[in-house]
């Protein structure tokens, strides 16, 4: 129950597609999605393959609330050995697949193999095909998925594809779903790509069984009035959305700018939530247009843009005239912050041009950042890279955007990533990020706990790993201060542990500044087979950490990747509230190391390992 | 004294004429406090869930007690996440 206990195994080089039980005693110990998805590729696939060999496998999965009547039952993950890392990769997306997925009866898709020519899934209840993907070869996410409903006449399909950027082997390509939904990081589209695999298209109409209904629904509708009452869950999000965070963040003086040469950015108040709101002197609009929700949700945190129809970017591009997808946070920020760019409507032109081929703002801003850097230290000119560079130039961002998602020119090295690029022209410094993946929008300097959530993070790194971010600025569960680091170790390892339970399922971890575990718990174990407890959705978390650990260490990771770059652990950032400060990674790390019930080496100790049952 | 007033999310409404950018300078006298001064101009202490006085946090309890210094910035949100 919960679980549909069926997953489709797809071998894209033999063309075929088969139903195999799920594995219910691991289900029991990894949850779903995540966790579980984690559990068989970890079994299935060579540690050491590389991420774009028909050998690495991609697994698309939801969680067991996935497809329920609980709040952001919407969820679904990807999970595969990620293409801009090489660590265990698992993006999680919202939207309206994942319940498709669901209610077609599949817990989860394993794609093996690679297929001759391009194709894509359809999959209709019980009945999977793949299909020739001749036609849309070549074109946008947003095009993909139009022309897939078009040709079979049912616009109620759901549709997850990757853009051309995923073609084309760009580093950082996303698998996007319902059009501005993304499973955004770590280059999970990339691997889709090297698959042939353009698209995955589902009709689902089954419905999802919960072990006691009635128990259920009294558990979902006491958890949908916590986040009704909850003032961030409540009006906050909805309100605002995560933009909001652009002022906060600046204010604490921990905003990366300009690839991470400063902590506070002047014109963050132009890029943030409350300029998405102000009325336009030119046409008498708002940038914001409304806010949105996912399949199930009743906080509707998301954003739905429309760019002003006289600016330079949409000029002469009618096709982007219309509302998408608008800025989040950490979109705003990396486009932003991260390129010195002041200019809400460049940077949501942008945005929308990351979600129609498919690339990841985040990656894709921070590795602009880097190229911006390396042009304003003469390293590369405008004979690499066709355009002057210059941080805060609006332009450069718009056009990079548009060869990027397409891996053209100059756009084709940004697809590197920043670490392969600054490798490439000799200044590996200037990469920002971890395992070779592109920090998200905080300073660790001045937050210090995100720097170690950073640092040890299994897909590099990541904010949503152990958004430590809540109790460091917000102060939920409690408030502990950002400059501090004693104690962030053991908040590093419990936000870690219980992000991967949620992660695993089917629910969205913006519940969580709201919901604890014991919200989670009654929710899960109504539905699920076996005692859901909070203490036992944290044990799974601790399961699921070690091993990706394992997974990573697997694939020739050490404790020496557990790093973050010499600028933020020699040069003290410049202004606000962190002015002398570096990020103390030094003195977290072993009492990290020690709490996880790891060697000093960050391998985990046998007793930690059986402790786990791994 | 001037201090720099800034009000963001649900709290720009409170803001005084003249802001620009949630924000605005404004002259107050000698001892005036962080919370003195958001009740000066009528933000709902209910509603400040996370003031800052030169980006550090400053808790409910110390906020009467945190007197402000001539250039100083104050900045208030009502409960908000997101990331
Ligand atoms: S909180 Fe936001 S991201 Fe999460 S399910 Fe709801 S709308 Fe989607």
């Amino acid at each position: 129950m919960a679980w549909a206990g069926k997953l489709l195994r797809v071998d894209l080089t033999a063309g075929t597609c088969k139903s195999e039980p799920l594995n219910m005693k691991w289900a029991q110990d990894y949850l779903g999605q995540r966790g579980l998805a984690t559990k068989y590729l970890v079994e299935e696939i060579d540690p050491k393959v590389d991420p774009l060999s028909p050998k690495n496998k991609l697994i698309m999965a939801t969680g067991p609330l996935t497809g329920t009547s609980a709040s952001t039952a919407g969820r679904y993950s990807v999970i595969t050995k990620g293409a801009l890392t090489g660590a265990i990769a698992c993006s999680n997306s919202g939207g309206f697949f994942g319940n498709e997925m669901k209610n077609a009866g599949w817990d989860m898709i394993i794609f093996e193999g690679k297929s001759e020519k391009p194709v894509y899934l359809m999959l209709e209840n019980d009945d999977a095909r793949l299909m020739d993907a001749a036609e849309f070869w070549g074109t946008s996410v947003w095009d993909t998925e139009e022309g897939i409903k078009h040709k079979h006449g049912d616009p109620m399909i759901r549709v997850a594809s990757i853009g051309v950027s995923g073609e084309k082997g760009v580093k950082f390509a996303c698998v996007v779903n319902d059009m501005h939904r993304a499973a955004g990081r770590s280059g999970v589209g990339t691997v889709m790509g090297s698959k042939n695999l353009k698209a995955v298209a589902i009709r689902g109409t089954k419905g999802v069984k919960v072990k006691d209904p009635k128990r259920f629904l009294g558990a979902s509708t006491a958890a949908k009035k916590v986040l009704a009452d909850n003032a961030v869950t409540g009006q906050g999000l909805p309100a605002m959305g995560t933009q909001v965070l652009m002022n906060v963040i600046n204010e604490t003086g921990a905003l990366p700018t300009r690839n991470h040469r400063d902590s506070q950015f002047a014109g963050a108040n132009d890029i943030g939530a409350e300029a998405m709101q102000k009325v336009r002197e030119t046409d008498g609009k708002t940038n914001l247009v409304t806010n949105a929700a996912c399949f199930g949700c009743t906080i509707a945190c998301g954003r739905i843009s429309q760019i002003d129809r006289t600016h330079f970017s949409v000029l002469e591009r009618p096709q982007y005239h219309g509302a998408s997808g608008g800025l989040e946070y950490e979109a705003a920020w990396a486009l932003g912050a991260a390129t010195g760019v002041n200019d809400l409507e460049a940077l949501t032109f942008a945005n929308f041009v990351c979600n129609e081929q498919g690339i990841d703002p985040i990656t894709f801003g921070a590795t602009l950042g880097a190229a911006m850097e390396l042009f304003e230290d003469g390293v590369i000119t405008e004979k690499q890279t066709g355009m002057s560079l210059k941080f805060g130039d609006a332009k450069a961002l718009c056009e990079m955007a548009l060869l990027t998602g397409k891996g053209e020119g100059f756009g084709a090295e940004i697809g590197l990533g920043s670490k392969l690029l600054t490798e490439k022209y000799g200044r590996p410094e200037l990469s920002m990020g971890v395992k070779g993946q592109e920090f998200p929008a905080y300073d660790g300097r001045g937050i210090q706990g995100i720097g170690l959530a950073y640092a040890t993070s299994n897909r590099g790194a990541c904010h949503l790993r152990g958004y430590t971010i809540a109790s460091e600025v917000f102060g939920i569960p409690v408030k502990t201060d950002p400059l501090e680091s004693d104690g962030k170790p053991a908040l590093v390892k419990a936000f870690q542990d219980a992000t991967a339970a949620v992660d695993s399922s089917g629910l969205c971890v913006f519940t969580t500044f709201a919901w604890t575990l014991e919200d989670f718990a009654p929710q899960i174990d109504a539905a699920c087979e076996g005692e859901w407890t909070a203490e036992r959705l944290l044990q799974v978390g601790e399961r699921i950490w070690n091993l990706e650990r394992t997974f990573n260490n697997a694939a020739g990771f050490t404790a020496a990747d557990d790093n973050l770059p010499q600028r933020l652990l020699k040069d003290a950032a410049k202004t606000g509230p962190a002015t002398g400060k570096v990020n103390e990674l030094s003195k977290m790390l072993p009492e990290y190391y020690q709490l996880r019930g790891w060697t000093a080496e960050g391998v985990p100790t046998n007793e930690t390992m059986s402790r786990l049952g791994l | 004294m001037q201090i720099t007033l800034k009000l963001y999310a649900a709290l720009t409404p409170f803001l005084p004429a003249g802001a620009h950018n949630n924000q605005l300078d404004v002259e107050v006298s000698q001892g005036m406090t962080v919370g003195g001064l958001l009740d000066a101009y009528g933000v709902p202490r209910r509603l400040c869930h996370l003031v800052m006085h030169n980006g550090f946090h400053i808790p409910p309890d110390k906020r009467d007690a945190r007197v402000l210094s001539d250039g100083d910035a104050v900045a208030a949100w009502p409960p908000i996440a997101g990331g």
